[in-house]
C-alpha cells in the first residue's frame, strides 16, 4: 500500500463531507488515519494547516506534485487521535496546541508539553470541553545540551526593542549557539473562541487583527473563504481592488523588514532610508483606501471602498518614488562589503528542511521552495498578470533579503498592471444567504501562506473558524538556522524570517 | 565600483534638498505635525529636562500598533528630534508604552516590567484593544485592557493609531504631567 498513490486516491478511502468549497473534505475513519500517517514518513504530501474541534481533528493537506488540496477530517469522540508529527515534525507545536484548546490528545506524540496553554487562562481546553483550573503558571522544561563550558541565556518575553513577545532560550559555546528553543503563546488571544457564533462582520475584523502586517491577507482569505462557503462571486473590480491592497502590503511589510535586516547588522541608514519609502507608500494606502494599514477593506462578497478619482495617480506618484528609492537603495547594499559580509552565509537554512516543513514565503523561497500561493493554488487575478516568483538556493540571510527586493521589484510592476487593466464596475456583491456551507482558501501574505476555514450555519454566522499562520512553519526552522552562528547574529537571523508571534499564538 | 560610492550620493542629496522631514507630506495639516512637534519639545523639556525615554510593551497586540511605532521613528515624524526616544529596558524608562489587550499569558511579564519601572513612571494605552480589550474583549485568553493588570494614565485610540495621533497622545501625556 506505500506505492505512488496520489493524495486524491488515498483520501477517496475517506467518506466526502458535503457542501465544502472550493476543495473537497474527506472524513477517515481510526484505521485510515493512521494509513495516513504512515503515509506520510513515504509521501511528499505537504501539512499546510492542521486544527481541531471539540470531537474532531482536521489537515489541509497538498499533494506536492499533482497540487491537488484537500481536508482530511477524523472524528475522535473518544479525545484522541494518532499524531501526524511523529511523521512530519511541521505538525508537532499544531497537534500540541490542538492537545491546549481542544482536549484531543495526539497520540504517539513524543512532545507532550503543552505549546500555546501556559496554565494561565483558569479553564482547561477552552475550545472543547472546558473545565475550571486554577490560573497558576505552570513550569516549562526546556530541552538542554550538556557539555563543557555551555551556558544558558533567556531572552524574553519582553525584548530589548520594539517587538512582539516571546521566549527564547539559548544554549551557547562561548559565543555560539548550539541549540536554540523558542517558547511561544504569549499573546495567544482565543480568536478561534472568540469568532465563534459572531456575525460575518465581527468575525471579519477579528480575522483581520491575527496578525497586523498581513491584515489585507487575513482579510482576502476570510473573504474567500465565506464566498467559497456561500457560493458568492464577488465583481471583476473588487478582485483588482483586492490585488492592490495586497500588493501594497507587500512592498510595505518587505521594504521595512530589509531596512530592518541591515539595522540589525548596524547599517542603520538603510532603515532610515527605506523606512521613508515605507512611508510613501502608507500615505497612499491612507488616501486611498483610508487606512494606512488596510485593515478591513476587504469584506465578504468584495470591497470596502472604491479608489477615489485621484487614485490611480496617487499609487502611479507612490510607485515611481518607491522605485527610484529602492533602486538606489540597493545599490547601497550591493556595494557595501561590510555589510554584505554580515548576512552573506548567516543563518543557513537548507532547501530539505524548507520543503520537509513546507515553508512559505521568503524563507522557503530563499531555500530553493519556490511554493506561492498566487501561482498554486492561484486565485484570481494573478493568471492575468505577469509576474515572476523568485527563488534562491543560498538559504542565508542575504537570500531571504533579496528574494523581499526582488518581490517588490515584481509587486511593484503587478501594481502597473492592476491599474492598467482596472474597469469600473460595482466594488461588492451583497451576501446572500442560500443554506449553510464550509469553505476554505489560501492567499499569500507577504510571510507566506495564509489559510482560513470556516464553517457558516445557514443564519450566516461563523459557527467555526481557523487562521492558519505561514509562522507555524517558520518558527521551527529558526531553530535550525541559528545553530552555529554566534549570539549577535541572532537578531539578523530572526528579522530575515519575521515570523509573526501574534499569528502563530493567535 | 562607482566614482562616487551610494552612500555618498544618499548622503549628498539629503544635506542639499534637506532632510525628509520638513518636506511637504501629503498630509491634510503639514504644519500640524511641526507645532504638535515644538509643543511636545518644549513641554518634555520643561518637566523632565531634555528627554522622555519610553519603553514598549506588547501584552498581546496583533502586531498593528508596533507597525506605527516603528513608523513614527522614521525619518519622516523622526520622534527623537523631540527629545523622545525608545530605550532598551524598563529600568531606563519614565513611560510604558503598552499595545493590545492584555493576554493572560502576558500579565505577570507586564506586571513585572512595571514593577521595574521607576517612578515617576506613566502608563501609555495604545490603541483601541489597550482601552478594553477591543475585538477581543470577552476572550478566555484575554485579561481586558491595559488597565486590568496595571493603573492607566492615557489611552490612545484608533486601530491602530497613526503616527501624528501617537505624538498627539504623548503631547496629552506631557499636559496631564504638568497639571499634576
Amino acid at each position: 500500500m506505500m506505492g505512488n498513490i496520489t493524495l486524491m486516491e488515498f483520501l477517496s478511502a475517506g467518506r466526502e463531507v458535503a457542501g465544502h468549497k472550493p476543495w473537497p473534505r474527506f472524513q477517515l475513519d481510526a484505521r485510515t488515519w493512521r494509513k495516513l500517517a504512515e503515509q506520510m514518513t513515504v509521501s511528499n504530501w505537504e501539512i499546510m494547516a492542521e486544527w481541531g474541534e471539540p470531537a474532531e481533528v482536521h489537515v489541509l493537506l497538498r499533494g506536492e506534485d499533482s497540487g491537488a488540496i484537500a481536508v482530511a477530517s477524523h472524528p475522535c469522540p473518544d479525545g484522541k487521535f494518532f499524531a501526524l508529527g511523529q511523521a512530519r515534525p511541521s505538525a508537532i507545536r499544531l497537534e500540541r496546541a490542538i492537545r491546549d484548546l481542544w482536549g484531543l490528545v495526539p497520540e504517539g506524540l513524543e512532545d507532550q508539553r503543552p505549546w500555546l496553554e501556559h496554565g494561565r487562562w483558569g479553564v482547561k481546553h477552552p475550545l472543547g470541553k472546558p473545565r475550571e483550573a486554577e490560573a497558576k503558571a505552570t513550569t516549562y522544561r526546556f530541552h538542554t545540551a550538556e557539555g563543557d563550558g555551555l551556558h544558558q541565556i533567556p531572552v524574553g518575553p519582553v525584548h530589548a526593542g520594539v517587538i512582539e513577545p516571546g521566549h527564547f532560550r539559548f544554549h551557547c559555546q562561548g559565543e555560539t549557539v548550539v541549540r536554540l528553543e523558542q517558547r511561544l503563546g504569549y499573546v495567544h488571544k482565543g480568536i478561534a473562541g472568540l469568532t465563534a457564533g459572531k456575525p460575518l462582520h465581527d468575525a471579519g475584523r477579528i480575522v483581520a487583527r491575527v496578525s497586523g502586517d498581513a491584515t489585507v491577507a487575513y482579510s482576502l482569505a476570510f473573504a474567500r473563504a465565506v464566498e467559497a462557503a456561500l457560493g458568492l462571486e464577488p465583481p471583476p473590480r473588487a478582485v483588482w481592488l483586492r490585488a492592490l491592497m495586497a500588493e501594497c502590503e507587500r512592498i510595505a511589510n518587505h521594504l521595512f523588514d530589509i531596512g530592518a535586516i541591515c539595522n540589525d547588522a548596524a547599517f542603520s541608514i538603510m532603515l532610515s532610508h527605506l523606512g521613508a519609502l515605507r512611508e510613501t507608500v502608507l500615505r497612499a494606502n491612507a488616501a486611498c483606501f483610508g487606512h494606512r494599514l488596510l485593515m478591513d477593506q476587504i469584506i465578504p462578497g468584495g470591497v470596502a471602498r472604491d479608489l477615489p478619482d485621484d487614485g490611480p495617480s496617487i499609487l502611479h506618484h507612490a510607485r515611481h518614488a518607491v522605485k527610484k528609492g529602492f533602486h538606489r537603495a540597493m545599490q547601497l547594499y550591493d556595494e557595501t562589503p561590510s555589510l554584505l559580509d554580515r548576512t552573506t552565509g548567516t543563518g543557513f537554512l537548507s532547501g530539505a528542511l524548507a520543503h520537509r516543513f513546507a515553508a512559505g514565503g521568503f524563507v522557503g523561497r530563499a531555500s530553493s521552495r519556490g511554493q506561492d500561493a498566487r501561482r498554486n493554488p492561484g486565485y484570481p487575478p494573478y493568471e492575468d498578470l505577469t509576474f515572476t516568483v523568485p527563488v534562491m538556493s543560498d538559504g542565508d540571510v542575504h537570500a531571504r533579503l533579496m528574494i523581499r527586493a526582488e518581490e517588490i521589484k515584481a509587486s511593484l510592476s503587478l501594481i502597473e498592471q492592476i491599474l492598467a487593466a482596472m474597469q469600473p464596475g460595482p466594488i461588492a456583491t451583497p451576501v446572500a444567504l442560500r443554506g449553510a456551507g464550509e469553505g476554505v482558501a489560501v492567499v499569500e501574505s507577504f510571510r507566506g501562506d495564509v489559510v482560513v476555514w470556516v464553517r457558516v450555519s445557514e443564519a450566516g454566522k461563523i459557527v467555526r473558524l481557523h487562521a492558519h499562520d505561514p509562522s507555524w512553519f517558520q518558527w521551527p526552522l529558526l531553530e535550525a538556522a541559528i545553530e552555529g552562528n554566534i549570539v549577535a547574529d541572532f537578531p539578523l537571523c530572526n528579522k530575515s524570517f519575521n515570523c509573526s508571534y501574534s499569528g502563530q499564538d493567535s | 565600483m562607482p566614482l562616487i560610492p551610494p552612500i555618498a550620493r544618499i548622503i549628498a542629496r539629503h544635506l542639499l534638498r534637506g532632510p525628509l522631514t520638513m518636506k511637504g507630506a501629503p498630509d491634510p495639516d503639514p504644519a500640524g505635525l511641526m507645532e504638535l512637534g515644538d509643543s511636545l519639545g518644549d513641554l518634555s523639556r520643561a518637566r523632565l529636562g531634555r528627554s522622555l525615554a519610553i519603553r514598549a510593551v506588547d501584552a498581546g497586540s496583533c502586531n498593528g500598533c508596533e507597525l506605527e511605532i516603528h513608523a513614527v521613528n522614521n525619518p519622516v515624524y523622526d520622534l527623537e528630534r523631540f527629545g523622545i526616544r525608545f530605550v532598551a529596558s524598563p529600568r531606563h524608562a519614565d513611560v510604558l508604552l503598552v499595545t493590545g489587550p492584555v493576554a493572560w499569558n502576558m500579565a505577570e511579564a507586564l506586571r513585572r516590567t512595571y514593577d521595574a519601572t521607576p517612578n515617576p513612571r506613566w502608563v501609555v494605552a495604545m490603541g483601541d484593544c489597550g482601552r478594553d480589550g477591543g475585538c477581543f474583549a470577552g476572550s478566555y485568553a484575554v485579561a481586558g485592557g491595559v488597565s486590568a493588570i496595571v493603573p492607566v494614565d492615557l489611552h490612545i485610540p484608533g486601530c491602530p493609531p497613526t503616527p501624528t495621533a501617537l505624538l498627539s497622545g504623548l503631547l496629552a501625556l506631557l499636559q496631564r504631567v504638568d497639571g499634576r
